[in-house]
């Protein structure tokens, strides 16, 4: 057997072994420091918003029950009241699901097992480009199509309300909950379907008692992201809500849901205020977080 | 009756995606039709005139920068996050906080990351509203996106590469480089391609960081608008329903461009690994 | 022909007979053991071979020769092995120690580059930089471990477009490349075909006038083919160990003759 290198070889190895050592323990270090750089993110995030958010409550008197129970928000006058954005975000996002999650999750079915393939094959991914494409332009199609359309039909002084943000939701909504709720359904094994069909089930009695049950956490998942989707959602939501502080009781009202408030008036808030906003985005926070919960409640509550 | 029950069904099966595929449908369909006689080279390339009729370079430009700004600095961080958590991390604590952390970003909407940004990189670090706090609030934002994706990428590659430079006595790093991350590289790609996506349909986060300024922007401590927060402001301050739409539709094309290119790599992907 | 080992070798007059002795060797994952009060020592120069049922902790036992399962998370260790009279799990150099205890594995695990890319791999992260050194360096590895005449026309394509066997011995060139002085194999002909067995069985036999080879293998036959001395393994212990011949023809012990009769396992 040839011998060239050999000594060469051996030589390099142990000199170079060190430096190696070396620089396994510095990058190990540097990618730790790489992956706590999204904790720190977060703790500066929750800090800064909840430091803000709840130093009128603690430092300037401010009563946090008027806060979310109060009727006016009227920062000149150093009125804050948060009660219509709350009621206004909450049926926004009610009536977005309701509206949407339905007839994503039709779509979806449809798509992944009654479809012709040819169909599905060009449908499928059009739909994945419209979960894509930026929610501002879903607002500008709402205010320049849906709220005429309600002004004219519904004989409203103003297009923009209750009713509006909920359409623009809930369209924006349905492409996130079809993607990823087709995808979920697909990944249901073959044999699932064969089961259930040979015991003499029909086609559509699988679909909803196997099919859709097996993919149910994926589904799950696909309504948790149409959700966030809805509920985050701030400047398409401006265009057509209308705006006004007014406690919504009927689905032709101008509302402000809390996302918009915050976007409204950031750019010049200052103080108190813009504590006042930060308190807001608080509320928003926590009501992600409940309804995030109360979901996943529902989604193991359905899988017994 | 359970044929009636079948038949309800089925058609409501129908009528739900006739309702979402002709909804979808008459978006793009009214984008297009709004804005695209206003297409032409002057407008893309055009700088803007507020008196109007001018053209979207500024947006082009801003957009870009606060891409390439968020990118250049999400995506290695991202990706050696990533390393560090398939690679490096042993199950525990830790790696239990880190992950339950970069979750609870993807969840946070994006105007709580403006009110963020407005505060922390505006108003602390004295950065004023501006293309390089917009992109760093940016950049929070499609980190998660980055690490979810490079971890998914990660985890494909086989365990045998891992193993095989091992043995060769070669150190994780080496092996890291050489072996894993190119056979990871399109997945990560994807991931950056999702990214951004996201910052070009990023609105409340930019608005409340960038400011609104119409202008082409002098460097990245300018304020300047992207062309999604364009496509807000013309709406809502001037009602220009078609500059809108014109803009949508650079967008929307941007989006696709992104999506096949997804696709394009994902197809590659497959091939690679046969 | 063989001065690599003989250079290594000078200075050692009497001719070391083994290459790695271990002793007392527990291997646990978390709190299950897997390897229990393990002893055995292995010539240089040679085929062992380790047979035993599946499960019985051959793969295990190979992979603490080059501490491969420094990799498992949990996995806990006591007792020595010693390799070149240096124990190798005081001495914390496993770069070394993986350069001078190569490994081939069940399922052939060729990097995705080109042939040359694979076996030039591992010189290549040692430093080794000169296009001509390299060269030499695959062509002698691919000829040791008889690939050389399929390949050499397509070294610059991609390895994973060779059939299974042809990617097994490529992997063991790659292996030769790093001139070890010690070859692990864990069932390299597992996932082959009769005929691509055959071959590497023959370049086993071929190698181990140069390399000290420890095989695990599932084969009776094969172990019975190319090894000089046999270990059986059954739940974690090493039930008997001695040459080839004699395991299989005259064992010791009940439970190797009723594994290597066919009666289980
Ligand atoms: N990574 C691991 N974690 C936990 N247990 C393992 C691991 N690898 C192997 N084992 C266990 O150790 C025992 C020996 O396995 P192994 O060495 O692979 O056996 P063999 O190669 O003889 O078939 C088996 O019981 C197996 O389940
Ligand atoms: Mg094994």
């Amino acid at each position: 057997m040839p011998n060239h290198s050999n000594e060469e070889l051996v030589s390099q190895i142990e000199s170079s072994n060190k430096r190696k050592y070396f620089l396994e323990k510095l990058s190990e270090k540097v990618f730790l420091f790489c992956s706590l750089l999204s904790v720190i993110s977060l703790l500066l995030i929750i800090g800064f918003v909840f430091y803000k958010g709840t130093h009128p409550f603690f430092a300037e008197g401010y009563s946090f029950i008027e806060f979310i129970f109060g009727l006016d928000w009227v920062p000149s006058e150093d009125k804050f009241g948060i009660l219509p954005m709350i009621v206004a975000s909450i049926f926004a996002t009610i009536g977005a699901l309701i509206i949407g999650v339905p007839i994503g999750l039709f779509t979806a079915i449809f798509l992944a097992e009654i479809a012709p393939k040819s169909i599905a094959r060009i449908i499928s991914p059009a739909v994945q480009l419209l979960a894509g494409i930026p929610s501002v332009l879903y607002g500008v199609f709402g205010l320049a199509i849906i709220v005429p359309f309600l002004q004219n039909h519904l004989g409203l002084a103003k297009g923009q309300s209750l009713i509006a943000v909920i359409l623009v939701l809930a369209i924006m909504m349905l492409p996130t909950i079809v993607t990823v709720a087709e995808t979920s359904i697909r990944a249901v094994p073959k044999t699932y379907r064969e089961g259930s069909l040979a015991l003499g089930a029909s086609p559509i009695g699988t679909i909803f008692k196997v099919v859709v049950p097996a993919a149910k956490s994926g589904i799950m998942a696909a309504i948790v992201l149409g959700l966030g989707r809805a509920i985050g959602e701030t400047m398409a939501v401006i265009l057509v809500a209308g705006n006004s502080l007014v406690l919504p009781t009927s689905l032709t009202d101008s509302i402000r849901p809390l996302t918009t408030n915050i976007a409204l008036e950031m750019g010049y808030a200052f103080g108190t205020h813009q504590e006042m906003l930060f308190a807001t985005g608080i509320v928003l926070f926590s009501f992600i977080l409940i309804l995030n919960l109360v979901l996943a409640k529902i989604g193991s509550k359905g899988g017994k | 009756m359970r044929k009636a029950k079948d038949y309800f069904f089925q058609s409501l099966l129908w009528l739900s995606a006739i309702i979402t595929i002709a909804t979808l449908c008459i978006i793009v369909g009214f984008i297009f039709y709004k804005g695209i006689h206003l297409i032409n080279l002057d407008f893309i390339f055009g700088d803007y005139s507020p008196s109007g009729g001018g053209g979207i370079l500024p947006m082009i430009v801003t957009t870009i920068y606060t891409i390439v700004i968020s990118l250049l600095i999400a995506t290695p961080i991202g990706i050696l996050a990533a390393v560090y958590l398939q690679e490096y991390a042993k199950q525990g604590r830790l790696i239990r906080i880190i992950r339950f952390a970069t979750e609870s970003l993807t969840g946070i909407p994006s105007i709580i990351y403006g009110l963020f940004g407005a505060v922390f990189f505006v108003t602390v670090l004295k950065m004023g509203m501006s293309i390089i706090a917009a992109s760093l609030t940016l950049t929070i934002i499609v980190l998660p996106v980055i690490i979810r994706t490079t971890e998914e990428a990660l985890k494909t590659v086989p365990l045998t590469y891992r193993e095989g430079s091992l043995a060769l006595g070669t150190t994780k790093l080496q092996t890291l480089y050489k072996v894993i991350l190119p056979s990871a590289m399109p997945g990560i790609l994807s991931g950056i391609i999702l990214s951004i996506g996201r910052i070009v349909g990023e609105s409340a986060a930019i608005f409340l960081t960038a400011g609104t300024v119409a202008a082409m922007p002098e460097n990245i401590f300018s304020s300047a608008r992207t062309l999604t927060v364009h496509s807000f402001l013309v709406t809502q301050e001037a009602g220009d329903i078609e500059l809108a739409a014109a803009v949508g539709i650079v967008l929307i094309v941007i989006i696709l461009i992104l999506n096949l290119s997804a696709t394009f790599i994902s197809k590659k992907l497959n091939k690679a690994d046969y | 022909m063989n001065t690599t080992k003989m250079d290594r070798n000078k200075g050692n007059e009497q001719q070391i007979q083994n290459k790695i002795s271990v002793n007392d060797l527990n291997l646990f994952y978390g709190e299950k053991q897997a390897l229990f009060s393990i002893s055995i020592d292995i010539r240089e120069k040679g085929v062992t071979a380790l047979i035993g049922p599946s499960g019985c902790g051959k793969s295990t036992f190979l992979r603490t020769l080059n501490r491969m399962n420094d990799l498992i998370d949990g996995v806990k260790i006591s007792g020595d092995i010693v390799i070149d009279n240096e124990n190798i799990y005081r001495s914390n150099d496993v770069i070394k120690l993986r350069t001078k205890v190569g490994m081939v594995f069940q399922k052939p695990n060729l990097f995705p580059m080109s042939i040359y890319d694979n076996v030039a791999y591992g010189p290549r992260m040692q430093g080794i930089k000169s296009k001509k050194v390299l060269n030499q360096l695959v062509e002698d590895s691919l000829k040791s471990a008889a690939i050389w005449d399929e390949v050499k026309d397509r070294l610059k394509s991609s390895a994973l477009g060779l059939s299974g066997g042809q990617q097994q011995r490529v992997c063991i060139a790659r292996a030769i490349a790093m001139k070890p002085e010690v070859i692990l194999m864990d069932e390299p002909t597992s996932a082959l075909d009769p005929i691509s067995t055959l071959k590497v069985e023959e370049l086993i036999a071929n190698m181990k006038k140069d390399y000290t080879i420890v095989i695990v293998t599932h084969n009776m036959q094969q172990a019975a083919r190319v090894s000089d001395k046999t270990a059986f393994f059954l739940n974690g212990e090493i039930i008997e160990y001695a040459n080839t011949e004699t395991i299989f023809s005259m064992p010791k012990d009940q439970r190797t003759e009723d594994y290597v009769t066919g009666r289980f396992g």
